[in-house]
Order: C-alpha cells, then sequence, then structure tokens
C-alpha cells in the first residue's frame, strides 16, 4: 500500500486542537487522528478493478465533477489504471488529509483495504476512484461521501458508480484497452465531450461492435463496485 | 447546510406528516449525467400530491405523452398550473446537454408538497427523465435524487428517426448528437407494455446506413441513473 500523508493545514488545525485539548486535561486518547479502514470490493462480472486511490478529504476538495474535464491524475487513473498521479494531486490539496492507493489488480468478487487516517473533523469525507480495466477510461468512483460523523467501531458501505472520464474514445479495441494489453494511457483527449460523466456502458463483440476486443462478460450495469469504511478509532 | 441523501427522506416523510404544511422557498438543481444523451426542456413543479405526473405501472396521461414522444412540456404546464401548481418551465432555455447543470428557484404555496421534474430524453422514442412527487421536505437542507429514464409505454421503439412528431407517431423526433444514422428497418415495434416502466435502454448497432436501428450502440447507449437532482430547501 502506498500511502502520502499530508502534513498540511489539517494536521496543524489537528495538533492544536490536540494542544489545546491537552491543556484542558483532556484524555490524550480523544484526540488521536481518526483511522478508517477502507475495504473496496470489486462488484462486476468480468472487469478487472484496477488499484484504487483513497482521499480523506473536507468538503474543499473536488475529485472529479459532472460536466468538468478530468484532471491529468484522473485521466491517468481511468485511462492506464494507475492511482499515483490522482494521488498526487489529491495530496497536494490543502482540503486533503490523507491519500493512498490500494496494490495490484482485484478481480471481481475479490476485495482490498487501505487504511486512512486524518485528524477528528465530524465534515471529513472520503471519495475513491479505481478503472475497470476493460474499457477505455471508465473508473468506478464514489464521491464527498461523509465519515467524519462515524463513530469508532461503525461501517458504513457505498455503492460505486461507473464514471467515464471522457478522455478517451471508447472505442474498445484491444489495442487502446489495458486490460487486453493494450496502451492504457494516451495524453490525447477524444472522446464526445472532454468532461466526466456516468459510462453508458460497453457494447463488445458479442452484441455487435465487431471491432472491440471486449465480450459479453465484460458488461456491467449500475454499480462498478461497493466500498466498506470502517472507522477503527 | 445539511447534506442528506434519499435514505433519509423516509424520516422527512414522517416529520412532514404531523408537521403544518407551509410555504418553502426551493432551488432544484438537476444535472445531466450521461454520456451522449440530451435532455429537451425540462418542466421542475411542486404541486399537490393528487396532481401526479406520472406513475410507474400506469398509463401516460396525454399530457406526459406529448412530453415524452416529442418533448413538449406545454400540455403539462397548463393542467398544473390549473392545479394551482408552481413550476418552472424550460430552465435551461432549450436542451440540457450531456454534463450540464440548471438551477430553477421556486416559492411555493402550502399545497405544493411534492416535486417533480420531467424532460424527454433525446434520442429516444418515448423515454423520459423523471422525478415522481418526491415529498418536498420541511427541513432546511440539500437533498439529492438520481433520477432514472422512463419510457412512456406510448410509442414503439423503433429507434428510427423521423420527420415532425405528434402523439403516437412512431419515431425520434430530433437527434442533437448530430451521430445517428438512417435506413434502419426498425428494432421494435408497439411496447408489449403500455405503462409507464423504466426505459429497457437503446440498442443501436454500428451501420449508419441500414440495421434495425438509426442509433449507434456505441454513442447512444446509457444507463440509470440519467440526471441527478438536488433540492435545496432554503
Amino acid at each position: 500500500m502506498n500511502h502520502t500523508i499530508v502534513i498540511r493545514g489539517l494536521a496543524v488545525a489537528g495538533a492544536l486542537s490536540a494542544a489545546l485539548l491537552a491543556g484542558g486535561c483532556q484524555d490524550a486518547a480523544k484526540v488521536a487522528p481518526a483511522l478508517y479502514t477502507v475495504t473496496y470490493t470489486n462488484a462486476t462480472h468480468g472487469q478487472p478493478l484496477a488499484p484504487a486511490a483513497v482521499v480523506l478529504h473536507t468538503p474543499g476538495y473536488t475529485p472529479w465533477q459532472i460536466g468538468a474535464a478530468a484532471s491529468d491524475g484522473l485521466e491517468l487513473l481511468a485511462e492506464g489504471g494507475d492511482p499515483s498521479g490522482f494521488v498526487n494531486e489529491a495530496a497536494a490539496d490543502t482540503a486533503v488529509a490523507d491519500a493512498a492507493s490500494g496494490a495490484g489488480l482485484t478481480l471481481p468478487g475479490n476485495a482490498r483495504t487501505v487504511t486512512v487516517g486524518a485528524p477528528r473533523r465530524p465534515d471529513m469525507r472520503i471519495s475513491v476512484a479505481a478503472m475497470l480495466g476493460a474499457t477505455n477510461d471508465g473508473f468506478a468512483g464514489l464521491k464527498d461521501a461523509l465519515v467524519g460523523d462515524m463513530a469508532a467501531g461503525e461501517s458504513r458501505t457505498f455503492p460505486l458508480s461507473v464514471y467515464d472520464a471522457g478522455t478517451e474514445a471508447n472505442t474498445e479495441t484491444a489495442a487502446t484497452v489495458p486490460a487486453l494489453m493494450g496502451t492504457g494511457y494516451d495524453a490525447a483527449r477524444d472522446d464526445l465531450r472532454d468532461q466526466v460523466t456516468l459510462h453508458a456502458g460497453v457494447v463488445t463483440a458479442d452484441d455487435g461492435l465487431a471491432t472491440s476486443g471486449l465480450g459479453e462478460g465484460h458488461r456491467w450495469l449500475g454499480p462498478g463496485a461497493m466500498v466498506t469504511v470502517q472507522r477503527d478509532r | 447546510m445539511q447534506h442528506h441523501r434519499i435514505a433519509t427522506l423516509g424520516l422527512a416523510a414522517a416529520l412532514l406528516a404531523t408537521a403544518p404544511a407551509a410555504a418553502a422557498s426551493l432551488d432544484v438543481t438537476v444535472t445531466n449525467l450521461s454520456h451522449n444523451i440530451y435532455f429537451t426542456p425540462l418542466l421542475v413543479a411542486a404541486h399537490p400530491a393528487t396532481s401526479d405526473l406520472f406513475s410507474v405501472g400506469m398509463a401516460a396521461s396525454a399530457d406526459l405523452q406529448i412530453m415524452a414522444e416529442c418533448g413538449d412540456i406545454a400540455a403539462l404546464s397548463t393542467t398544473l398550473a390549473g392545479a394551482a401548481a408552481d413550476l418552472v418551465a424550460n430552465p435551461a432555455a432549450g436542451l440540457l446537454a450531456p454534463g450540464a447543470s440548471t438551477t430553477a428557484m421556486l416559492t411555493t404555496a402550502s399545497a405544493n408538497t411534492r416535486l417533480s421534474v420531467v424532460a424527454m430524453g433525446l434520442p429516444t422514442n418515448d423515454g423520459f427523465v423523471g422525478l415522481d412527487s418526491a415529498t418536498i421536505p420541511s427541513a432546511p437542507g440539500t437533498y439529492t435524487f438520481d433520477l432514472n429514464l422512463y419510457d412512456a409505454g406510448t410509442e414503439a421503439n423503433d429507434e428510427l428517426f423521423s420527420t415532425g412528431c405528434s402523439a403516437g407517431l412512431p419515431g425520434i423526433p430530433a437527434d442533437p448528437t448530430m451521430l445517428g444514422g438512417t435506413g434502419g428497418t426498425g428494432v421494435a415495434g408497439a411496447d408489449a407494455t403500455a405503462t409507464v416502466h423504466v426505459h429497457r435502454g437503446t440498442l443501436g448497432d454500428t451501420n449508419a446506413t441500414g440495421g434495425a436501428s438509426d442509433l449507434d450502440s456505441t454513442v447512444h447507449r446509457w444507463q440509470n441513473p440519467v440526471a441527478r437532482v438536488e433540492l435545496t430547501v432554503n
């Protein structure tokens, strides 16, 4: 697991509140950072799920926006399955408390866990993104899910919609799909519009798109992954 | 500002049942979530519970039919105005493109406790995006609803473009995507289910000058939800 702990405004605020509370003779354990165990599960029939980026943040951070162009980091994540650029962008954002990524592919039915931590704030949110590997630029995404109000020991499960990053045409050819050993990331943006939307799904060769390298087993309907967030402390 | 998901609305509805109805100031933001489906002029209405625009499993009204087949909200607007609804017609001043958002502001009379939003999806035969009589919460906050594309059940999903539009006339009246084809033989006959239902999706094909469909399977398909409504109760 790759971890990028951010020492910025939030961490300083956490340290300050810790100092204030300590001065008030509070139990030191009460101001230790909140820790969250984030488990993501591939909910599809036949899509390999690339490593997920997991970001803990306050409302000022926007991982993506419907109708707006994807960041370069999101493009890299959605086209090539590489979350590093997206995680780095998050880490550079002052509203982000922690950003990490899972390791390796997660096959259908399998799950992977990432741990993130942050100063205790009731408005803390979580965002998660992971490429569906057998697409051009599709990713399962969870945006702005509130977790700061959870009690220690509590867990919550969220479905992840499948988004289209809007950065690559959905040709489905083997040469453009990383799970088929095609080129993943390509800096050119050649989708219908350079903007994030929900994904329309894949057509596949089995449904009449002769040039598609995908088969019917790569299709999905609805959520592409599930995320369970448990607050450990 | 409070932020709620749909799951919390049951509680809000329960609270409303005992709270006195009051006039409200609402902001209703509609976002087109789809990759390549346009929405015709939207109708956003706060109305009495008795003025339902549509219900799954029920036959579409003539007002709903002309909206779903031709994108014409005049008849629905007239009927709702007759029921003293508060409504905003066409807040986007035309089509709402994929990825685009528009906001309608409403001040509602106390009897108008429900919120509905409808617009035709293009290119479809009689598909429409719909929010069906959601109870307007009394507590200030922002409430989010994800909307499905429904099928009015009034027209064959032949997936062929037509010239002109009238109720019952088969065909898709317009192609704002400008990526449609011609010469299709027709995908489907009259709807086997003639009541409002969740749309089964677009088939399309990869033949721009023939095949069964004038739509393109690589650019005209979609999955639900197709729209998001963020209702802010001020």
